[in-house]
Formats: C-alpha cells, structure tokens, sequence
C-alpha cells in the first residue's frame, strides 16, 4: 500500500487509499453534546453580555465598592472634547473603544451601552428577557455536561482520547511547532494541544463557569456559604465568570481557526456523521515535510 | 515552501472571512418572541419554574443567608431604584417623621392590624449583617435590624388559604396609561417565615434614611434586591397574584423578572 502510494500519482493513491483512512472518530454522545454546546454557549453569551450590560463594572471581593474602589474592569461612556466616547478601562489602563464598547449604534443613533447590540440577546436593553434566556441555556448547558461525561466514561471516550499520558508531554514541544506551522497530522488520536484544549474547556472552564454561577445566586448561598469564601467573595466570583467569559471566546475563535487550516469539510463531517478521513500511513508525512 | 505559502493565504482568507461572518451576524434576530407573553419567551420561561425548584429543594425552608462582621461593612447602602419618592402621601409623611404613618396588615388574616412605627420597634427585633445582591450585578454589605416578619404574621394570625404576602409601597415607580403605578411585590411565605426576614427600620446602626426606604422595608436575604420593596404601607395576605397588576406577582415582575429572584 505504502509503495503503491508513493510510485502512483498523488489523485490516484488518494482514491486507493479512501476507505482505509476514513475511519468513525466520534462517537453519536459526542457529536450530539457538542452541538447542544454550541447552541446553549451561543445563546449564554449574548445573553451574558446583556446581563453585564446592566453593570458594566468587575470588582473584586465580597461586593462592589461605591465609597472605594475595587474595581478593576469598567467599560463606559463619558463626553470629551470630541463628543461622547467609550471607553474601557482594564486596571486603571483607559482605551478608547468607541463604535464597539461603552458608545456604540448605527450611525447618527449611537447611545451609551457597554456591549454592542449585535453581541446582545436581546439587541435592546433588557435584563429580565436576558436572564430568562441565560438560565434556560445554563440548564441545557449543565445536563448536556453532564450526560458527556457520564457517557464519556462509559463508552471511554474520556481516558482514550482525552487523558493525558507522559507521551503527550515529550509530543508536546513538537505540536507546537507543527501548530505554528499550521501542519496538521490528521490521525485517529487528539494531539497534545487538542488534550489541553478540551480537556481544559470541559474539566476547568464549563465547571468554572457554572460554580461561579451559582456563587452568584443568593439561595445557593444560603445552601453553599463556603463557595464564595472558597473563591474570593461574590464580586470575585463575577469576575471569575466574566474571565472564563473570555477564556471561551478565546478557545472559540482558535477552535474554528483551526478547523479552517486543518480542513473544513473533514473536520466538520467528524463532528456531525462521526466519520474522519486520517492521513495515508506515512505518505502524508514524507509530502508534509517536503511542503514545510 | 511556495506550496505551504499558498496554503497560509487561503486559510487567513477563509478564517478573516468567516470571523467577519460572525460579526455581522445582527441578534435582533432572536428579538421576535422575546417579549413578554411572546411564545417562545413562554416557553424559555419554564426553566424559571425549574431554576425555582431546584433553589427550594436545596435550601429548603430555613436555610440562612450568611451574616458577615462588623469589619465587613465598609460603606453606606447603595441606594437603588426610587430614592426620593414624589409622591405627596409620601411626602407628607415625611414630613412629620413618619408619626401618623402606620404599617397596615390586611387581606387573609383573622385579626388585621395597623402598626406605629414604635410599636413594630417595640417587638423583639433581629439584627444581621448580609449581601445584597442586586439583579444588576452589583453587591453591597450592611447591618439590617428589624422585625421579623414572621412575629408580625402571627400578630396577625394568618389564614389557612392564604399563599402569598404582598408588600404595598408608597412611592412610585412608573407611570401609565392608567394611572401612577406603585411599586410593589409578593413572596411565598415559605420566605415569609424565614428566620432572617424581617421589616427593616434601621441600616447600619441608624434608623433606615430616605434614600433605602423608610420608614420600612422588607428584607429577603435569600433573594434578589427587586423582592425587597421599600417605603412600605400596607402588608396584604392574599391566595394568588393572578389579577394583580400584570399577574406576575411584583412591579419587576410584570416587566420580565423571573418571581423569585434567587439567582
């Protein structure tokens, strides 16, 4: 097989090879909670940001200081010399952010909202609709958790391709360099720097999230008073969310960036049929090598 | 190289493409049905009934809010909402420090009541010092001392069918067509009974300014700061609050807040 590959052209051992590196990669569980993921982070976050909009300030400690500060992200509006501005204002450090944070709106109808209101549910100003829409996501979004990992474990989804083991740790300097270089190995196994990302968004963020959410909650205070004392007092607890906020925006947008360079359409038949075309055996790798 | 080169311009092409793609993607999208007693805003809805559950079931009846220390009060109460109310009952209240001001106890009770301020002060009164968490985001710490609701209650003697407590108060909050609407709201009296609630006439120390309600105002410490009604008149027991204002249960309420407020 290997030698035919490499004496044939390139269109041909493609063809030859199809049916043996098209293999069933992710399991039914995983496609579906992935997408209820998708669905219940989407709505969570814009509704998020709705419900931030309503005070646009992160402190830390047990409250929000008003005759101190503790505050240290704000995003606003204030009037300056050239009309009104946003601003946002990370640990003291003040940028200018107009059009997209704290002043923001069509042309001529601009008004003072810290998140724009294409990145808002509702578009509008509306804190009720926003939590009715935040808390029957953040249902969806901790059953879907949790049926994931008690499917994971069974079907062992979770110690085969999402436990780390000391290999990942030697691959893990050369995964990064072949990430740099946009070099993808396409394979059956999760890399390294897929290990990390996953496992750190499904083990770390998403329970993160939702403890931070119900330190929020004043009846869950009442059940758990430890937890906000455990994680730096309820505005603490905000800011956590808020932070994890990003962390997951973050891990978005490098989620779909790499889909884009590893190759869409595979990528994105994995995740819905289950089934992923791996690279040739050895092939692929001697043809990679020459490209970088 | 040259091959790899090529590579890098489709895939920055394809990702700046797709992200701008996200950008402008508008959400007035989901505005539709949003509204309240909007379709799929009633079915959204159903998981405040589950969310309301879920909190009772966990911190069942007597669960309590956590007090903190002297050393944690490090600021007045932030005002919120209505802080100087206009209105001429109000006012002339006010005006003579509340002397001819009485907390009325109505609806479902064997005995109703109308209360001085000195009388409900000379009932045995509970201090603590909590959270307040507004539905906004933000929190504040103070010492609340009042009546507990619950010695009042039983003053009172409440009926067997009665379900819910209504707080009616004396400034207003929004005007309509049909007239000046009056803030007020409604907890179970599950939270009625609740050993930290109580009808609070002093913060901090001092008796309760203007600007935090007086001359009285409900504390819930389990619950958001909208079902904590200031500037009250007039506590009514009552089966259901179907036919009150929207049917929702609190001035917060008819305007799309969830009805109990724990999270």
């Amino acid at each position: 097989m290997e030698t035919v590959a490499r004496s044939e052209p390139a269109a041909d051992a493609q063809a030859a090879s199809k049916d043996a590196t098209l293999i069933y990669r992710q399991s039914r569980w995983t496609r579906l909670t992935h997408w209820l993921w998708a669905i219940a982070l989407f709505f969570m976050l814009l509704s998020g940001l709705q419900i931030f909009n309503a005070r646009p300030q992160l402190y830390i400690g047990k409250e929000s200081g008003f005759g101190y500060n503790n505050t240290i992200f704000a995003i606003g509006a204030e009037n300056t010399d050239q009309g009104p501005r946003g601003y946002t204002e990370i640990f003291g450090k003040h940028f200018d952010t107009t059009g997209v944070l704290g002043w923001s709106g069509p042309p001529g109808q601009e008004s003072p909202r810290a998140f724009p209101s294409w990145a808002t549910i509702p578009s509008y100003y509306d804190l009720g609709t926003a939590r009715v829409v935040h808390f029957f996501f953040a249902w969806v979004l901790s059953a879907t958790l949790l049926v994931w990992l008690v499917a994971g474990l069974i079907n062992g989804h979770v110690r085969r391709d999402l436990a780390p083991r000391l290999d990942d740790l030697r691959r893990l300097p050369r995964d990064i360099v072949d990430h740099a270089k946009l070099k993808f190995h396409h394979t059956r196994e999760y890399n390294t720097l897929q290990k990390m990302a996953y496992g750190g968004v499904l083990f770390v963020l998403l329970p993160l999230m939702i403890i931070t959410g119900l330190a929020m909650s004043p009846s869950m205070n009442s059940v758990l008073p430890w937890l906000n004392d455990v994680l730096g007092g309820r505005q603490t607890a905000r800011t956590i969310h808020f932070t994890v906020m990003v962390l997951l925006v973050g891990f978005f947008i490098i989620h779909m960036l790499m889909i884009l360079a590893a190759g869409p359409i595979n990528e994105l038949r994995s995740i819905i049929t289950g089934w992923y075309r791996t690279d040739p055996p050895a092939h692929d790798d001697s043809s990679s090598e020459r490209s970088a | 190289m040259a091959k790899f080169q090529i590579n890098r311009r489709k895939f920055l092409t394809s990702a700046s493409l797709g992200l701008s793609g996200i950008a402008l993607s508008g959400c007035d999208a989901f505005d539709g049905g949003l509204g309240i007693g909007g379709g799929l805003r009633s079915f959204l809805e159903n998981a405040n009934g589950l969310t309301y559950r879920a909190q009772r079931l966990l911190a069942g009846r007597d669960a309590l809010a956590q007090e903190f220390t002297e050393a944690d009060i490090r600021q007045p109460q932030r005002p919120n909402g209505v802080t100087a109310p206009d209105d001429d009952t109000y006012k002339g209240l006010l005006a003579n420090n509340f002397a001819d001001w009485r907390l009325e106890v109505s609806g479902l009770v064997e005995k109703p009541l109308s209360l001085t301020r000195e009388q409900l002060q000379n009932m045995p009164s509970r201090t603590q010092i909590t959270r307040h968490d507004c539905v906004e985001g933000w929190s504040c710490i103070a010492k609340w001392t009042g009546t507990p609701l619950s010695l009042v209650l039983d003053q009172a003697v409440v009926k067997p069918q009665a379900r819910y407590v209504m707080f009616h108060c004396l400034d207003t909050i929004d005007r309509s067509l049909s007239g000046d609407v009056k803030y007020y709201g409604t907890i179970d009296l599950i939270d009625a009974r609740h050993p930290q609630t109580i009808l609070a006439y002093g913060v901090n120390g001092k008796p309760l300014p203007v600007e935090n309600g007086a001359p009285l105002r409900v504390r819930v410490e389990r619950q958001l700061g909208y079902k904590m009604p200031k500037y009250l008149y007039k506590i009514e027991l009552v089966d259901s609050f179907a036919a009150i204002g929207g049917g929702r249960g609190g001035y917060w309420e008819d305007n799309g807040y969830d009805w109990y407020g724990g999270i």
